[in-house]
């Protein structure tokens, strides 16, 4: 018989190495190389740990946490963006003269958090999993702390993001009363077998929890915190938190949406509808408002709340080739929105200077390798063929139709239209305008590595999708275990 | 006999007090105050889970609590800090003067 804690040892290494290990070293051997390799390791081995147990799908300590399969993809995604927003953070950190042990401690901390959302088959676990990611971004948000704008965003996204967290958890007490189970096998089941206590309190319950994973995700009418905390972050930990926290949001949004909205629910039909219009309105927000930018962080920001609307049609779907959708286009995303914001990183100066549209004029003369890199990027933000975004996005479109939402496929198809404007806007910049003021760039270090790898990422998910798709299909998200 | 406080009552006053928090958050300017209406919301959670766990006989109601405790003062903790950080530049804790990025 396999060693039952053999299932969960992801979980379990990537705990040790930060809670037990990781903080020793980070507090008595005060070297910055030696802390970042050590975590730079313990990524990597909990990627590949969660590759070897992918297989041992089930359930551990007592039902709370599901192991394999689905959660393991999502941790090996985590782990990833870990490792490349890790490479990155340390060259332009230094550069900003910001680089602390902490930080990798804190991204390593909000890794772990993202995982116990994936791994989640218990409220309790996805609370604990949400607060343990969004504090380490708190702290991460503001870790240049000498520049204003970063203290002001780590504050905004403080502020907002326990106010979510009341909703969420409140959310949470209510479909506990109603279904009388924190489990979400035993709340599935109650929902479908209509042995509801108080359908009232479920269906505001429910709705609560909505509004609670719209703040996280930044969806609309709860985005407004996302540009500002987006723009005065430092950029390798908006790098890191627009993709890693986006996909670890959905990651816990999946199933606890499809055992809310399991089967013929009371509130099944009036769910759907509010997540549909959600999505239209928050990738129409989300694209329209990153026309009206100057700030090259800010438009990507509102971009990324774009984004965030186009994932959202899988929850829509409800089924199983939703949630694949989803999986598709986080990855996809994850890759491609890391490596646009670590060329703006590269780009960056002090104090948010060089964030400009116009300081990317004439790029395409001065630096061809970036400025080829930020094009590929942007081309598979914006959903054109051959990259990764633009057969994600076709997974979301056609689970949406699936689910009877042509409207919301129409209303995604003219929004990315609208977005194509901006981005080929920057693509236009970079090459077909003359450069102007200050020209001199930093070098980009072993950032460099981040880059080539999400680039590879971005084109082999366009080019050869049916391998990811049938990785993602063969590991369906448990329902019940 | 004792008689029991029906169900009713807990969750109208819990609910009373998550609603008092909410709108606090939206109306107030000072972060700190913020804060606490933000901890008022996580009491009111606290309640409801108490008394939903009483009513159902469950124990998971009441183990949610504490995790909402542990949680709760880790937020405060490094919430605190960040409003010191942000007064050691500002001299400021009103988010409306926060005005360096759009708000």
């Amino acid at each position: 018989m396999m060693p039952a804690l053999f299932q969960v040892l992801p979980l379990v290494v990537i705990w040790l190495a930060l809670g037990a290990v990781g903080i020793v070293i980070q507090a008595y051997v005060r070297n910055t190389k030696l802390v970042f390799g050590y975590y730079l390791g313990t990524l990597a081995l909990t990627a590949i740990l969660a590759v070897v147990t992918a297989g041992a799908k089930g359930t551990m300590f007592s039902g709370m946490i599901t192991t394999g399969g689905y959660a393991n993809f999502f941790d090996v995604l985590f782990c990833s963006a870990g490792i490349l927003s890790m490479i990155a953070a340390r060259p332009y950190l230094q550069r900003l003269d910001g680089e602390l042990d902490e930080f990798y401690t804190l991204l390593v901390s909000a890794v772990t958090g993202m995982m116990l959302m994936a791994h989640s088959n218990h409220m309790l676990v996805t609370f604990i999993g949400v607060e343990l990611m969004s504090i380490s971004f708190y702290v991460m948000s503001g870790f240049l702390r000498s520049d204003i704008r970063s203290v002001e965003a780590a504050l905004k996204y403080f502020l907002l993001g326990a106010f979510a967290s009341g909703f969420l958890v409140y959310g949470m007490a209510l479909i506990y009363g109603a279904t009388g189970s924190l489990e979400f096998g035993a709340i599935g089941s109650a929902v479908v077998s209509d042995a509801l206590r108080f359908p009232v309190l479920f269906a505001i319950g429910a709705t609560l929890l909505v509004i609670g994973f719209c703040f996280k995700i930044a969806a609309f009418p709860f985005h407004q915190w996302a540009p500002d905390v987006y723009e005065g972050a430092p950029t390798a930990v908006t790098a890191f938190m627009s993709t890693g926290g986006k996909a670890a949001a959905f990651s816990a949004l999946i199933p606890i949406a499809s055992v809310v909205m399991a089967g013929d629910s009371v509130v099944t039909g009036q769910m759907q509808l509010m997540v549909a219009i959600v999505s239209a309105v928050t990738m129409l927000v989300g694209n329209i408002s990153a026309i009206a930018q100057s700030n090259v962080k800010r438009m990507l920001a509102y971009s990324s709340i774009a984004h965030a609307g186009y994932m959202l049609m899988g929850i829509v779907n409800g089924t199983t080739s939703g949630s694949e959708a989803i999986v598709f286009y986080a990855t996809a995303y994850t890759f491609m929105q890391i490596g646009a914001f670590v060329i703006v990183g590269i780009l960056e100066r002090e104090e948010g200077g060089h964030l400009q549209l116009d300081d990317y004029a004439g790029l395409g003369k001065r630096q061809p390798v970036l400025a080829a890199l930020m094009s590929i990027f942007l081309f598979s933000l914006a959903g054109i063929p051959p990259l990764g975004g633009f057969f994600g996005k076709y997974l979301l479109f056609v689970s949406a139709i699936d689910a009877g939402f042509t409207w919301l496929t129409i209303v995604a198809v003219a929004s990315s239209v609208i977005s194509v404007w901006f981005y080929l806007g920057l693509v236009v910049k970079m090459y077909f305008t003359e450069p102007s003021g200050d020209t001199s760039e930093s070098p980009s270090g072993i950032a460099a590595i981040t880059l080539a790898v999400s680039t590879v990422a971005v084109i082999a998910l366009g080019i050869v999708p049916g391998w990811i798709t049938s990785v993602i299909r063969s590991w369906p998200p448990m329902l019940t275990p | 006999m004792p008689t029991t406080i029906p169900l009713d009552y807990y969750l109208a006053l819990s609910a009373i007090l998550f609603v008092t928090g909410v709108v606090g958050v939206i109306t107030r300017r000072n972060a700190i105050i913020i804060f606490m209406s933000i901890e008022l919301m996580l009491n009111a959670v606290n309640l409801t889970m108490v008394s939903f766990s009483a009513f159902l006989g469950d124990i998971a109601g009441q183990m949610f609590v504490f995790f909402i405790m542990a949680v709760a003062a880790a937020e405060a903790a490094v919430g605190l800090a960040i409003v010191l950080a942000l007064f050691r530049k500002r001299q400021t804790v009103y988010v409306d003067e926060l005005n360096i990025m759009k708000w």
